[in-house]
């Protein structure tokens, strides 16, 4: 499989694998984001500032006072040839969610009427999904999460909303995502996380990367105020959420 | 008491920056730092700073600054309308850009409009105390982080200052203007150009783009001749799955106007970007004015590195060449006396 090389001006350029959205492609450019990273961490790629990974496409940002495109491609080239690993090993994490009350799960009747399934089905639908974070972007810490099961599948609200409360646990297309912040939002909101996709007080503020395997795991309205008074108080142990690949 | 400025009056959007947060692109979070990075590095330049330190980023009209410590040097560039300092006792007395100032306790520092362009800089000897962020003081209003509380500043903020006296030397300013360029705006085609018809193409580099009112630090919407898509926009033309957005991005929505991405850019966008300007002409663009007009050129990425290197060889010369500030009239004897610098310099030829 080849790749195409597009200029972003001289500090960047972006390493296309497909114009389309697949796991084979996004496996490729998640390999090259950490093939690069490895490089530059035994010291090679000089210059190289950092990689941005999406669906498809890997951006290498770089400074121009450093080194050059010309002579960064080869080396980036040199990296594909020498063959990406595949089925890279991911973190698999798992978020609390909590569906059960209207005022977290405002959409989940209208989902559940829009896509022929009870409210309850729609929640094991939403637990049983394979879900991968494909890219963060658009606001510090919102994640694109894909693989929601097929059969929820809807496009976005034609009247999104003005206000979406922070942790929000949202659908839309074949995706989820967890609203980091309070924001204007079009997606479906079916639950909420006690978590904090942002928190600028942790040393890792963003806790979702991309990569990560997800899933979630059912929880009360009591278990969610218990978990998010932790959260708040900065005693969460976020650690427990995690299995390392 | 802590050395701190303390914002007696606020402006209308002054954040601390230094030249960006990178490294977390992939988490999402935008790199923000200086809309004109040449001016925060003269400004750092100028009271001895290395380039890379916050500074304070004036946007539209300054704010006035009370010195909370014994003294402080600071560094003004970009023309702002009034700046003056003064008191306690002093009558307010107007004060140069492109130069660095003492500040002694209990004066004020009171900063007008920004003149011709859209920012200016103040920068202090030895920074601000504030902890970095992700690696930077860059603010970045909507998340709430970096520089003070993650916000512009507000009435009553007290900065800092990592020193509570100047060190003693000459007040430094600049030989001549720093030479930003004139002449169109330089742009590498790409990422997406082959999204545009050779029509919308030739569009865009052959005709006057006007900034209009939505301009700020998130990116500058452009008027002017519509860029035609290459595929109709009902069918998709204006949609890519999303990739990263480097600075100086310029995609063209729907409506087929372009739209230059800078600072607090988003990392990652789905509108189809035809051209990135060239990092040596981010500086301009960071200054433009809404109602000013612009236009493209294409250039190739070699010729635009090949730029950027040579503005970087031109401020480092420029920074060479800084001259030391004197009074009209010549030496201030009064000052040299105070700092014990009179030995040293009155019987040195002039420095030119």
């Amino acid at each position: 499989m080849s790749v195409r090389y597009l200029s972003c001006g001289d500090t960047a350029f972006t390493v296309e694998f497909g114009n389309e959205i697949s796991p084979e492609i996004n496996g490729r450019v998640m390999a090259l984001h950490a093939a690069i990273g490895g490089a530059r961490d035994a010291g090679d790629l000089p210059g190289v500032v950092e990689t941005v990974p999406t669906m498809r496409s890997l951006m290498v940002a770089y400074d121009p006072l450093a080194t050059s495109r010309a002579d960064l491609q080869p080396g980036i080239d040199l990296l594909i040839a020498r063959g990406l690993p595949t089925g890279m090993a991911s973190r698999r994490v798992t978020l609390p969610c909590c569906y059960d009350d209207p005022e977290f799960a405002p959409d989940l009747a209208e989902v559940a009427k829009r896509t022929g399934k009870t409210t309850e089905q729609v929640i094991a639908a939403h637990l049983a999904s394979p879900f991968k974070v494909y890219v963060l972007g658009f606001m510090p810490g919102l994640a694109y999460v894909a693989g929601l099961e097929q059969s929820l599948y809807l496009p976005r609200r034609t009247q999104p909303r003005v206000r979406v409360p922070r942790s929000s646990v949202a659908i839309a297309m074949d995706m989820t995502t967890i609203y980091p912040f309070e924001s204007p939002g079009g997606w479906h909101l079916i639950g909420r996380t006690p978590l904090w996709m942002f928190d600028k007080r942790r040393e890792q503020p963003v806790f979702l990367s991309p990569g990560d395997s997800l899933s979630f795991q059912r929880i009360d309205r009591k278990t969610h105020d218990r978990i998010a008074r932790e959260v708040e108080a900065g005693s969460f142990d976020w650690a427990k959420l995690v299995n390392a690949p | 008491m802590s050395a701190a400025l303390k914002v007696v009056r606020a402006g209308l959007f002054d954040t601390l920056q230094d030249l960006g947060r990178v490294g977390f692109m992939a988490l999402g979070m935008p790199t923000a730092g200086a809309m004109d990075r040449v001016a925060l590095s003269l400004a750092n330049a100028l009271v001895g700073n290395s380039a890379n330190t916050a500074g304070l980023e004036i946007g539209v009209m300054g704010p006035d600054l009370l010195v909370e410590a014994d003294s402080v040097r600071v560094a003004l560039v970009g023309p702002l309308s009034p700046a003056l300092i003064e008191g306690p006792d002093v009558p307010p007395k107007p004060i140069d850009s492109d130069r660095s100032h003492l500040l002694k306790r209990g004066q004020m520092l009171r900063l007008g409009m920004v003149e011709g362009s859209s920012t200016a800089y103040l920068a202090v000897a030895g920074g601000f105390a504030l902890a970095p962020f992700m690696g930077s003081l860059s603010t970045y209003p909507r998340a709430g982080v970096g520089g003070f509380e993650g916000r512009k500043l507000a009435a009553g903020d007290a900065l800092p200052l990592a020193r509570d006296h100047a060190s003693p030397g000459d007040d430094r300013k600049l030989a001549a203007a720093f030479d930003y360029g004139r002449g169109p705006v330089r742009i590498v085609w790409g990422p997406q150009e082959e999204y545009f018809t050779d029509a919308g193409r030739r569009t865009f580099v052959e005709s006057d783009y006007r900034v209009s009112k939505e301009a700020d630090r998130m990116g500058i919407r452009f008027e002017g001749p519509i860029i035609e898509h290459a595929v109709s926009v009902a069918k998709g033309g204006a949609d890519i799955i999303s990739d990263g957005i480097a600075p100086g991005a310029i995609q063209v929505p729907g409506a087929g106007l372009p739209i230059v991405l800078l600072s607090d850019r988003q990392t990652v966008g789905g509108y189809p970007k035809i051209a990135t300007v060239a990092s040596v002409d981010l500086p301009r663009l960071g200054r433009l004015l809404p109602g000013q007009t612009v236009r493209f050129q294409a250039i190739s990425v070699a010729e635009a590195e090949k730029l950027r290197r040579e503005q970087e060889a031109r401020l480092v010369r420029t920074i060479a060449d800084f001259k030391a500030a004197r009074p009209p009239g010549g030496i201030d004897l009064a000052r040299l006396y105070e700092e014990n610098l009179i030995d040293g310099v009155v019987f040195e030829p002039a420095r030119t």
